[in-house]
């Protein structure tokens, strides 16, 4: 009698060309021994010829038996050895035949061994290349198409529904109040602490409310604004759209004729590209507001200067500037989230996946802008 | 039941569909009759629902030719196709609701977006409709608030809303009891008996099939072709194909033990 030093819950006693396997105690995926498929030892005896099992010690059992037993009998196979399964509890021997069938019923096809080469990388970067041309396509359709369809709505010939675009833009602005309010009034507060350090050396203090007035109006507050509005509704539009993917939605509006581009992304480009440059505005206050209150409260700077000086510094030419970038800041966010929304496949991941990536691509891309802008106003001087 | 007129109101000749260059099946024809209740029938995975894309425009086929009456469906221009699609009405497999509207909503939004109605000619409409298909109550929930039943009664009330020519059936009777899905059989009669619609739906509940279709196409999984045609209960009692009739048996495929 030999025990079989991979598994402690058999023994197995040879006699001539069979081999008798006694299964002894629990057999259960909680136990020790787990999940053994370990069946080289019961093997290794060339003159094999029958293999039978002895059950009568065997505690409870579960899928670890019928994956041990399984092991057996497929390792047997091949060598024609004889396994007698008449040992075995009978409802194990009923399971290990319905995992027989199944294994017949699928007809194990073996398909041509595909060249298992990994694809070239001039291959791999032209696939690249095509998939991001017909990536630039589809967004210019997108946007041409919303161009022309902002028009038809505002002369009513849109399918938008009224409702829809007054909803989306009680969302893209009222309701972003507060969060674009917060973000201003803190950068407005900390543009007013930097200031300080440095201009206060030249005891040039007054200068903080320019800082804080030019900085705010020219970039900030557009920038600051468009990316809480990225994250908040951008990220929401892609993720919407990309659950209305999963759940047929979409299909039901395509079947009935009725536009995706006027019915879904009509209502929420035009709310955004409008409630952006207001909030901005809006920003834009709160945010010297803050500049205002750190200025005046900590760092002694008399509040009619403060007023005065900022006034000064922030003309109409900045505020257009400004206003320009957040409309195109707006455009850009609710654009970018309705078409990865519109594209994305129809699993639960999917639907993360696209506001993940509608929230980053807004993000650089509203850097990416900015950068554009900052550079075109200093060629042009203005 | 006897329709004194075989009128085929959509042909479909030698369809083939599939996703890119995956086949899922090919050269089905059928025509289905002004009237009937056609069932589109098959084993689960056979390709049912991908054919039903190509007939609602969902997809289009890689080969063959989906006609409605005279017209070649997938000739016509984008355009024409949408206002084609306005005849049909679909349900889609667990209904497929807007989950932002409401019940109601749901059914209003199409006569909102294709008829000059006003509000409250909808509105009745949208009443009568829902009532029609059985929901007295929960006409102002969402969605996620209603049951399963009762969801595919609005979405069907919703495929009803521009009192359309066909009615396109995705699983109606999926996830259904037997008591909710046999009402939902008798309602889909009473419909097509009050209209006049024609009904083609994909299912493969062996007692919806035989309770109200009376005419039908089998799709096999293994061939990726049509290889029955006819009503279901006659398929039950003459067809000497194997797989069909062991479906509609209920049985194991003769010569399970070395299938195809």
């Amino acid at each position: 009698m030999t025990i079989a030093p991979t598994n402690p819950r058999l023994t197995t006693r040879v006699n001539g060309g069979d081999t008798l396997v006694t299964l002894m105690g629990d057999w259960t995926t909680q136990d020790d021994g787990g999940v053994s498929t370990a069946t080289a030892a019961l093997f290794d005896r060339k003159e094999l010829r029958a293999i039978e099992f002895d059950s009568s010690g065997l505690g409870r059992w579960d899928s670890s038996l019928l994956v041990y037993l399984s092991a057996v009998r497929d390792a047997a196979a091949p060598r024609s050895i004889r396994v007698d399964d008449s040992g075995i509890p009978i409802a194990a021997r009923r399971l290990l035949a319905l995992l027989n069938q199944h294994q017949q019923a699928v007809p194990r096809v073996v398909a041509p061994a595909a060249p298992a080469r990994r694809a070239m990388f001039v291959e791999r970067s032209g696939l690249w290349a095509i998939a991001q041309w017909c990536e630039v396509v589809a967004m210019t359709v997108l946007v041409g198409g919303q161009l022309l369809q902002s028009v038809a709505a505002v002369l009513g010939r849109a399918r938008m529904r009224r409702v829809d675009f007054v909803g989306c833009m009680y969302d893209a602005g009222i309701a972003a109040l507060p969060m674009v309010a917060l973000v201003n009034v803190l950068v407005g507060a900390i543009l007013a602490f930097v200031g300080a350090i440095e201009l206060r050396r030249f005891g040039a203090d007054i200068y903080i409310a320019n800082l804080v007035g030019l900085a705010q109006v020219r970039e900030m507050a557009a920038v600051m604004t468009a990316i809480v509005m990225s994250g908040r509704t951008g990220g929401a539009y892609a993720a919407e759209i990309a659950s209305m993917q999963g759940s047929n939605e979409l299909d039901a509006l395509r079947v009935l004729g009725i536009p995706l581009q006027d019915y879904l992304v009509l209502p929420r480009v035009m709310a955004l590209t409008l409630m952006t440059p207001v909030l901005y505005l809006y920003g834009s206050a709160i945010g010297i507001l803050g500049g205002f209150a750190v200025a005046v409260s900590m760092l002694n700077i008399s509040p009619e200067l403060f007023i005065a000086q900022a006034r000064s510094a922030v003309t109409m030419h900045e505020i257009s500037f400004g206003l320009t970038k957040s409309i195109a800041f707006g455009a850009l966010i609710a654009l970018a989230g309705c078409r990865i929304g519109l594209k994305a496949g129809r699993s639960a991941t999917d639907v993360g996946h696209a506001a993940t990536s509608a929230v980053v691509v807004s993000i650089i891309g509203i850097i990416m802008l900015d950068a554009v802008f900052a550079v075109c106003a200093n060629a042009l001087d203005m | 039941m006897n329709h004194e007129q075989k009128e085929p109101v959509l042909q479909v000749q030698g369809l083939a569909v599939g996703y890119g260059d995956q086949g899922i099946q090919h050269d089905v024809s059928f025509d289905v009759n002004r009237g009937s209740v056609f069932a589109i029938m098959g084993p689960s995975g056979c390709g049912k629902s991908t054919l039903l894309k190509a007939l609602i425009g969902l997809l289009r086929p890689s080969a063959g030719a989906v006609r409605f009456g005279t017209k070649d469906y997938w000739a016509l221009s984008q355009d024409q196709r949408d206002d084609f699609g306005r005849g049909f009405g679909v349900l889609f497999q667990g209904g497929a609701l807007w989950s932002s509207m409401t019940a109601a909503e749901n059914v209003a939004l199409p006569l909102q977006m294709f008829t000059r109605l006003g509000v409250a000619a909808i509105d009745s409409l949208v009443q009568l409709k829902l009532s029609l298909v059985g929901l007295d109550s929960g006409r102002e929930s969402m969605p996620s608030d209603l049951s399963g039943g009762m969801r595919q009664r609005v979405g069907l009330a919703r495929a009803l809303a521009l009192d359309p020519q066909i009615l396109f059936l995705d699983e109606p009777s999926a996830g259904l009891d037997p008591i909710a899905s046999k009402r939902f059989d008798d309602l889909i009669i009473q419909l097509r008996d009050g209209f006049g619609v024609t009904v083609v739906m994909v299912s493969h509940e062996l007692p919806s099939l035989f309770g109200i279709c009376d005419d039908g196409v089998f799709l096999d999984a293994a061939t990726h072709t049509a290889i029955g045609h006819g009503a279901p209960s006659v398929l039950r009692d003459s067809s000497d194909h194997p797989v069909v009739h062991a479906f509609m048996q209920r049985e194991r495929p003769a010569g399970n033990e070395a299938p195809a």
